[in-house]
């Protein structure tokens, strides 16, 4: 009887087993790519065991479906039926957070792991669900993924195979094939896809692209959106007035100029050249207080936030941007309309005695506005969803007429409130220029807080006057500015403020 | 219908001697039911089995060829109380739900049946929830088998132990007069391999038969004095008899050599896992041979005491690999252990944790564990020295976000849970218990509606503490599923005969769909073999509820929260239920899918509709995202240097359900989102018309741009 046992010299054999995982999204279609591996590995003489996890879990959900293979042998390999971390060979994520989940839980180690992901995104709920930007930070993900991997494939795998009518499971079979992980040639899996038999010439054409995207090693270029630039057109007359903007912009400070360009643009489309002089007027009195030696970033920041505060929201805008030509072009390419194909509209709108009486003349708004009988009145005979047909010419000639009345929108109650609040937000953001430059700036910029229709916009509304209210608090204080960003980033965090609550109370507690 | 088909994959089930079947464990265990003369088979879903019933009843045709009844029960309760077949009649039986939860509810018609005994074998396979994927709580089914006395047999998850598995079940049980539950795990249940098939066996006596010829006992009866003898005859008829089956057939494994200092004691469905982690350290080949002894219990309950006696005999350490607690295996064996006056070391849920799924990594660690102190010198050199310092990878545990189960895109349940969304802004929040089901996935994020509940059919029940009502009324939600399982008597029966004054909402998807689409009495299919087309609102009134109210169309946001509202404020008291209905999106997808596309190929008119947001209306505030969180509805980056944050966007993978559409208008939203339908093969007049109106249109567009400038270009 041996006393200890003798130490055992590691069986190679168990070496090569290939451990797959695959992490998807539930509804990704990773039983069919899971499927498609089995069936290539036992065509090539190998012995094959595959596991995944079915039910509710998998809805929508993070799952892993998880495969090994070993040559085949006199005897049955014993498998194991789930992946361990440091102790798989590829790794597939079908998605750019589940690339990060995979290098989190360990499943991804530069001794052995070939990692096949793609960068797309499918938005978990709770980056969608922020007022402000809540999407995870795919760098992040990506350089952690270089640093773990042996070998590294990234590429849009989802838009390759939307690009071939295909779905992700072709194209990431694809990219399997051309990584070398497996060591099977490419017909045997292009021959597995063709034993599927369901929509086999999509998925070998999505499968080629996989392929090609994992041989050219080299990441994929970030294909530049080839948008062409913005630019405006329209009678020659008033584009003679344009220029003569375009000029005055041009005149402004070098840092100024692009996001200059880009407002001036924005407020004369919204509506005319006279509206584009007087935003370059309240951007030329910004300017003046300006200099060089903060890089002009009161300026820059007022060139953004003025122009979107002057291009408010409101019903003419709207009505103006459903009827325009462009608009109707796009739809149908994004639907993937075909010539002989019809494409019918149904828009959704909700107005209330608030959008209604907004756009009455100035004094006659706000006095209706100042008397309850009158507005219940008034939501009585409008508030009620709208579903206008654009398709059609009665619902397009009802919204043409409302996107036609520019002319008349200077002189509309909309029109005075947002002047008035644009006026005083500029007068609040520039009390404490003299002494504290930032804290300027960053009042300038919780202007992005205010956003949305209806209750949505009122809450913004509330918010930003928090925030804003916060800089008497804050003035004279070094950290001031900081803590203004703080606020406002916080308040962006969730819709009924609860977070820039709190964040407000621990202001509070300090000064 | 359910959710996956497997009419082809059923087809195997047909092989015979000398074949050999490649493919899922949930269709290897129906084969070795064929295979072993099973006589009545049944159960109810629920992940990870819920596919089992689908080969079942998929297969219900080569069932009937051989005489084989199915029966899709309508809870684990009746389930297993079908095994009672078996009781009189050698017949054998099986019937397959989840566990622990279906052995809970099960656990009545269970413990009645372990006392009667049974004559024909009656095996109860069970697939243990536990672990990644578990959708329930984690416990185990063991206890079950502990207290009823039952046996338990957990195999090692290949196919041909697995299907062995079936086969010694049915013997045992018949040899010992005691139901057998058969356990495989979540990935068990879909571990794919080969075994060599053998011909179907036609029951010796088929149910048919045997009701041709009916027997009676009463000394099976479950009462008294015929109880106390059950309990008499389970201990010393049944048990002995069963150990002495166990022994004689070798049940149980044992791998690696003999004499050893150390040995290991693993459940059957751990024994993978075991073996990869000593594959690992160096100390089993590809093949599982190892160098360290094995006792491999296959048979879980009951432990044989001869067979550990004899594993222990000579060695000075012993590790018990047993997932999930308590350690029922370990205190056993350790109770053997100390009457024995044995003095060797027991390890387990020492070197290896007490709670959580045993995975790769916790296997090694805890072998390691084990290894380290009782024989260090069987471990490789780095592992007992590691050198290799470990690459710093970054923590992305604050980038990466949960990605939690959720409603699929188009289901017919989120517009339910926006309506109730907007009722809860109007009236304030009210007490809500969730029940089992898709519409739970309501109290997570963005919705967080709902509450907890004590069980499948519970949600209701769960309130009848403020039955009694108060200031606000309080709501449940009940799933289709749900209601027919067993919420009909234990809750909304419940709320009649109390008196409630609350609010129960059913969710109506037309099918099981939480477990995979599986059809119930109110689906509106046409079944060959099941009565559907009950509908719910008639069962309530035949209760006696007599506030109802049906919506026959979820996607009806407004509808939904005026419906609710009425609920919670009328003055009529009572219970007050809403039976809101809507197909299942993912099965209706299924069924209509193919059928619209073919529509389109033979040239007739279809309307596709899908939906979007104007870009340049969206101001990216996600008012609506917060009312949905359908996986269509994301958000997408413009390149616009004006813009800070990213607007909503609805991807191609939409299928106009309409949601967006209805909560925009009952929510004031915004005005961005449209719905677009496209017209495939539309008529003469339509086309005539809509060249017309487009012609209109045009002029009055050129006509307008002549005289104003205009941003082209611009990102949208």
């Amino acid at each position: 009887m041996n006393l200890v046992l003798p130490q055992k010299t590691p069986d190679a054999r168990v070496g090569e087993i290939i451990k797959l995982a695959v992490m998807a999204v539930g509804g990704q279609g990773g039983g069919v790519l899971t499927g498609w591996i089995e069936a290539l590995a036992r065509s090539q003489g190998y012995v094959c065991q595959a596991t995944s996890v079915a039910g509710v879990a998998q809805r929508t959900g993070a799952t892993i479906y998880y495969v090994e293979m070993a040559k085949k042998g006199e005897l049955e390999p014993v498998f194991a039926l789930a992946p361990a971390g440091g102790d798989v060979d590829v790794l597939i994520a079908a998605e750019m957070m589940e690339v990060g989940r995979a290098v989190m839980r360990g499943f991804v180690t530069p001794d052995r792991t070939t990692l096949i992901g793609s960068t797309h995104r499918a938005l978990a709920v709770s980056e969608k669900m922020a007022p402000g930007d809540g999407i995870a930070d795919a760098d992040e993900v990506r350089a952690a993924a270089e640093m773990a991997s042996q070998k590294l494939i990234l590429a849009d795998m989802d838009g390759l195979a939307v690009a071939q009518g295909s779905v992700i499971s072709s194209s990431l079979f694809g990219a399997l094939a051309g990584s070398g992980a497996l060591p099977f040639p490419r017909d045997a899996f292009e021959d597995a896809i063709r034993a599927s038999g369901k929509g086999v010439d999509a998925s070998l054409r999505a499968f080629a692209a996989g392929y090609d995207a994992a041989q050219s090693s080299a990441e994929e270029p970030v294909a530049p959106e080839t948008l062409p630039a913005p630019e405006l057109t329209g009678p020659d007359r008033e584009l003679a007035r344009w220029k003569t903007l375009q000029g005055r912009a041009d005149s402004l400070p070098e840092p100024v100029r692009e996001l200059a360009g880009n407002g001036l643009m924005k407020v004369v489309d919204f509506q005319d050249c006279g509206y584009g002089e007087a935003y370059l007027d309240q951007l030329d009195r910004i300017v003046a207080r300006d200099s060089a030696e903060h890089d002009w970033l009161l300026s820059v920041t007022a060139a953004k936030y003025i122009a979107n505060a002057m291009a408010y929201d409101d019903i003419i805008r709207v009505a103006d941007l459903k009827t325009r030509a462009p608009r109707m072009a796009r739809i149908h390419a994004e639907m993937g309309a075909k010539n002989g194909q019809l494409v019918e509209l149904t828009e959704f709108f909700h107005p209330r005695a608030e959008e209604i009486v907004s756009l009455l003349p100035a004094g006659m708004g706000a006095r209706w506005e100042a008397n309850p009988k009158r507005m219940a009145l008034m939501d009585r005979l409008f508030n009620k969803g709208r579903r206008l047909r654009t398709h059609s010419l009665r619902s397009f000639l009802m919204l043409h007429f409302l996107g036609g009345l520019k002319g008349y929108r200077l002189k509309t109650r909309r029109h005075q409130v947002e002047n008035a609040h644009l006026q005083q937000w500029l007068e609040d953001s520039l009390k404490p220029l003299d002494d504290d430059y930032a804290l300027s700036v960053e009042l300038l910029r919780n202007r992005r807080l205010i956003k949305g229709y209806s209750d949505t916009h009122a809450r913004g509304l509330t918010k930003f006057a928090t925030v804003m209210n916060a800089a008497d608090l804050l003035h004279g204080r070094k950290d001031a500015a900081e803590w203004m960003g703080r606020l406002r980033e916080a308040a962006l965090q969730d819709p009924d403020g609860k977070v820039l609550e709190g964040a407000i109370q621990t202001v509070r507690s300090f000064v | 219908m359910a959710e996956r088909s497997f009419k082809a994959e059923v087809e195997h089930l047909r092989k015979g001697d000398g074949d050999v079947f490649t493919g899922e464990g949930i269709l290897a265990i129906t084969k070795a039911l064929l295979e072993n003369g099973v006589g009545y088979v049944g159960g109810y879903q629920g992940a990870p089995i819920s596919h089992l019933m689908d080969v079942l009843a998929d297969a219900e045709e080569l069932m009937a060829e051989l005489g084989v009844r199915f029966e899709a029960n309508a809870s684990e309760a009746a389930a297993a109380a079908m095994l009672a077949a078996s009781v009189h009649y050698p017949i054998r039986g099986a019937v397959t739900f989840k566990g622990p939860v279906g052995v809970n509810v099960a656990s009545d018609a269970l413990a009645n049946l372990s006392s009667s005994g049974v004559n024909g074998g009656a095996l109860v396979i069970v697939g243990e929830d536990y672990g990644e994927g578990s959708s329930i709580m984690q416990e185990r089914s063991h206890a079950f088998a502990m207290k009823s006395q039952f046996w338990m047999l957990d195999p090692r998850p290949n196919l041909p132990s697995i299907t062995k598995a079936v086969k010694d079940s049915f013997e045992l049980s018949e040899a010992s007069n005691t139901p057998v539950m058969l356990m495989v795990r979540i990935r068990s249940c879909h571990v794919t391999g080969s075994f060599a098939t053998k011909d179907n066996v036609a029951p010796p006596l088929t149910v048919k038969q045997a009701i041709a010829n009916p027997q009676s006992d009463f000394n099976r009866v479950v009462l008294p004095p015929m109880s106390y003898m059950h309990e008499q005859d389970k201990i010393k008829n049944r048990w002995p008899a069963a150990e002495r089956f166990i022994v004689e057939n070798q049940l149980n494994e044992h791998f690696g050599p003999k004499n050893a200092k150390i040995g290991i004691v693993v459940q059957g469905g751990m024994y993978n896992g075991l073996i990869r982690a000593l594959q690992r350290l160096g100390l089993a080949d590809l093949f599982g041979r190892t160098e360290v002894p094995i006792y491999c219990l296959n048979v879980t309950y009951p432990l044989i005491r001869d067979e550990f006696d004899a594993f222990c005999e000579g060695k000075d350490h012993i590790l018990v690999v047993e997932e999930g607690q308590p350690e029922h295996i370990e205190q056993h064996l350790g109770s053997f252990l100390y009457k024995a006056g044995r003095r060797l070391k027991l390890y387990g849920k020492d070197v290896l944790p007490m709670a959580g799924e045993y995975t790769g990594q916790v296997l090694l660690d805890g072998v390691t564990g084990f290894l380290k102190a009782a024989a260090p010198d069987m471990l490789p050199g780095k592992v007992r020295a590691p050198n290799a310092e470990e690459p710093k990878i970054p923590d992305l545990s604050k980038t990466v976000p949960i990605r939690p189960p959720g409603f699929c895109t188009g289901c017919p349940e989120r517009p339910i849970f926006a309506g109730m969304k907007l009722v809860e802004q109007e009236l304030g929040k009210h007490q809500i218990t969730g029940d089992i089901g898709c519409h739970l996935f309501g109290s997570l994020p963005p919705f967080e509606i709902g509450g907890a509940t004590m069980g499948y059919g519970l949600g209701p029940a769960s309130n009848a503490a403020f039955d009694g009502g108060g200031e606000r009324r309080a709501i449940s939600m009940l799933g289709d599923g749900g209601f027919w399982h067993n919420g009909l008597s234990s809750s909304i029966g419940n709320m009649v005969f109390n008196k409630s004054d609350n609010v129960a909402v059913i969710v109506d998807n037309y099918y099981s769909a939480a477990t995979g689409g599986q059809d119930v009495l109110s689906s509106r299919a046409h079944n060959d073999t099941k009565a559907t087309n009950n509908p719910i609102s008639a069962a309530l009134k035949g209760v006696g509820v007599e506030w109802i109210r049906q919506i026959d169309h979820t996607y009806d946001v407004g509808k939904v929260r005026d419906t609710l509202r009425e609920a919670l404020t009328t003055d009529f008291k009572g219970p007050k239920v809403i039976v809101a209905s809507s197909e299942c999106m993912l099965n209706k997808q299924r069924r209509e899918k193919p059928i619209r596309n073919k529509a389109i190929k033979d040239g007739r008119r279809v309307d596709v509709p899908r939906f979007g947001v104007d870009s340049d209306v969206c101001t990216g505030d996600h008012a609506c995202i917060r009312l949905s969180g359908c996986p269509s509805l994301s958000l997408k980056r413009l390149d616009d240097p004006l813009r800070d944050d990213p607007i909503a966007h609805i991807d191609q993978t939409c299928v106009g359900c309409g949601n967006c559409g209805e909560v925009a208008d009952a929510a004031v939203l915004c005005p961005s989102f449209y719905r677009a339908d496209v017209v495939h093969n539309p008529g003469r007049f339509e086309t005539w018309r809509a060249g017309l109106r487009n012609r209109v249109i045009s002029w009055l567009q050129t006509r307008r741009d002549a005289k104003r400038l205009r941003l082209t270009g611009a990102p949208t």
